[in-house]
């Protein structure tokens, strides 16, 4: 597959990364993340997944290889200009306890200095976005429920209107029912965002619905990387195995 | 003359005791958050600096008050006047509980919350000041607690060495051998540090989130 250089938000090429004590966490990981697509990154825990995505925000520095962020190597970028210019959401969401929800959204536009009208208007636009009534933005985070708290996770990510997204399974700790409110509400917002996300799940129902590519991970290898209707038909014993854990509903899709 | 005629009879002596009491206790208590507080940071930053600077603090602790205040009594500078030297000891007493609580609360603040501000961009700076630190502030106020409430206990020793405040009475009115004149002593710090005790929980209580 060639994909035009501009077109490439985030690119790994030979990527490990080793923990101090000496165990391998990723082996010569080759990926390319394009703009505007959801990426996802499904796997076992220990696979790799959430290491690969704390690379792409240097939360965690690669043992070798090289990552590129917007055509730029990571290590050239100043490092607080890169993460802000990346939204993060992690599971349970991370909000700050002490700030009330306005707070948490506004941080990085106050931090960047953006005029505080402009932070309330942004704060009261982000929170009808991900379907939240403006009101809730005097209220601290314990006031919420787990699926408003994600949501306010999300439009947190979105503040400072950054042109990639890291999600590391932020719909994991929620009940089945928001869970799946959550994920459609994140289809529609992502026909019109169109963000480059990368998507970090063990779900494989997830990983179909969000995704517009797979990568399959195990072992800290990049396993296979397909588009949904690919990976329902992939030969590889792991997908299988995926395929198999999550019921025969997608073997017959598969075929179709 | 029971204790509540001879305080009234003195009472410009007992508020006079009572306001260098507080001024000991206040002045330790101050330069011990000055200097506590940025140690627990640092050792919260390079956890190998953790044992030599607990480790000192606690060492401090273990030794007797009295025999403190007299082994300052030769050093330069601190020794020339009794009350500096009061006030350093104590400010060394109170730095361990600082120390401590100022490390146990930035290490209890939730990791996640610690990594998507990270993950945000904030600097070690504003996540130090503007997460870590007042997440860890009911935890680090409780460490201003019971140091102060320690102090005012410790204080009253220093005026073995004539450093003033209200255990003038105490030591006084063992000499003395007079009930009347210790309590003359003891009743005010008591209720100081139960003032200081009641007052700094509240705080606690306002700065601990949840």
């Amino acid at each position: 597959m060639d994909i035009p250089l501009k077109d490439r938000a985030i690119e790994f090429y030979n990527v490990s990364y080793r923990l101090n004590n000496g165990n391998d966490i990723l082996v010569d990981l080759n990926l390319e993340v394009h703009r505007g697509e959801t990426l996802v990154l499904l796997g076992r825990s220990g696979s790799g997944k959430t290491t690969t995505l704390k690379l792409i925000n240097r939360l965690l520095t690669p043992a070798g290889g090289e990552i590129l962020v917007n055509g730029r190597p990571v290590p050239e970028w100043d490092v607080i200009r890169l993460r802000r210019s990346i939204g993060y959401v992690i599971q349970e969401a991370g909000l700050f306890p002490h700030f009330t929800i306005e707070r948490n959204i506004g941080l990085v536009p106050k931090i960047e200095n953006w005029p505080a009208t402009r932070i309330k208007e942004r704060v009261q636009e982000l929170l009808r976005l991900v379907g939240l009534d403006p009101q809730i933005a005097a209220r601290y985070p314990r006031e919420l429920s787990g699926g408003q708290r994600q949501r306010v996770g999300v439009a947190r990510a979105l503040a400072a209107d950054p042109p990639i997204l890291l999600m590391d399974e932020p719909f994991g700790a929620l009940d089945p029912i928001t869970r799946s409110d959550l994920q459609r509400e994140f289809v529609e917002l992502q026909k019109r965002l169109r963000k480059t996300v990368v998507f970090v799940t063990h779900d494989l129902r997830e990983a179909l619905l969000l995704g517009t590519r797979i990568a399959l991970m195990e072992a800290g290898k990049l396993i296979t990387l397909q588009t949904g209707a690919g990976f329902l038909c992939a030969p590889e014993p792991l997908a299988v195995a995926y395929r198999n854990a999550f019921g025969n509903e997608f073997e017959e899709r598969g075929g179709s | 003359m029971n204790v509540w005629q001879f305080m009234l009879q003195n009472h410009v002596e007992v508020v006079e005791l009572t306001l260098e009491h507080v001024w000991l206790v206040g002045v330790s208590i101050l330069l011990a958050v000055l200097v506590g507080i940025p140690l627990g940071i640092l050792i919260s930053r390079w956890p190998a600096l953790n044992r030599p600077v607990l480790g000192s603090a606690n060492i401090i602790q273990t030794i007797p008050s009295l025999a403190l205040f007299g082994f300052l009594l030769p050093a330069p500078w601190i020794g020339a006047r009794a009350d500096r030297l009061a006030i350093f000891a104590l400010t060394l007493y109170a730095l361990l509980p600082l120390i401590r609580n100022t490390y146990v609360g930035l290490r209890g603040v939730d990791p996640a919350v610690v990594e998507a501000g990270r993950g945000m961009g904030l600097t070690d700076r504003q996540l130090l000041l503007q997460v870590e630190l007042p997440l860890a502030m009911g935890v680090i106020v409780a460490g201003i607690r019971v140091a102060t409430v320690i102090s005012v206990g410790l204080a009253t020793i220093a005026a073995a060495i004539g450093a003033g405040g209200l255990g003038e009475y105490i030591f006084r009115g063992l000499a003395m051998v007079n009930n009347a004149v210790i309590l003359a002593g003891a009743i005010p710090a008591a209720a100081m540090a139960l003032v200081a005790d009641f007052g700094l929980g509240w705080l606690e209580r306002k700065l601990s989130p949840h």
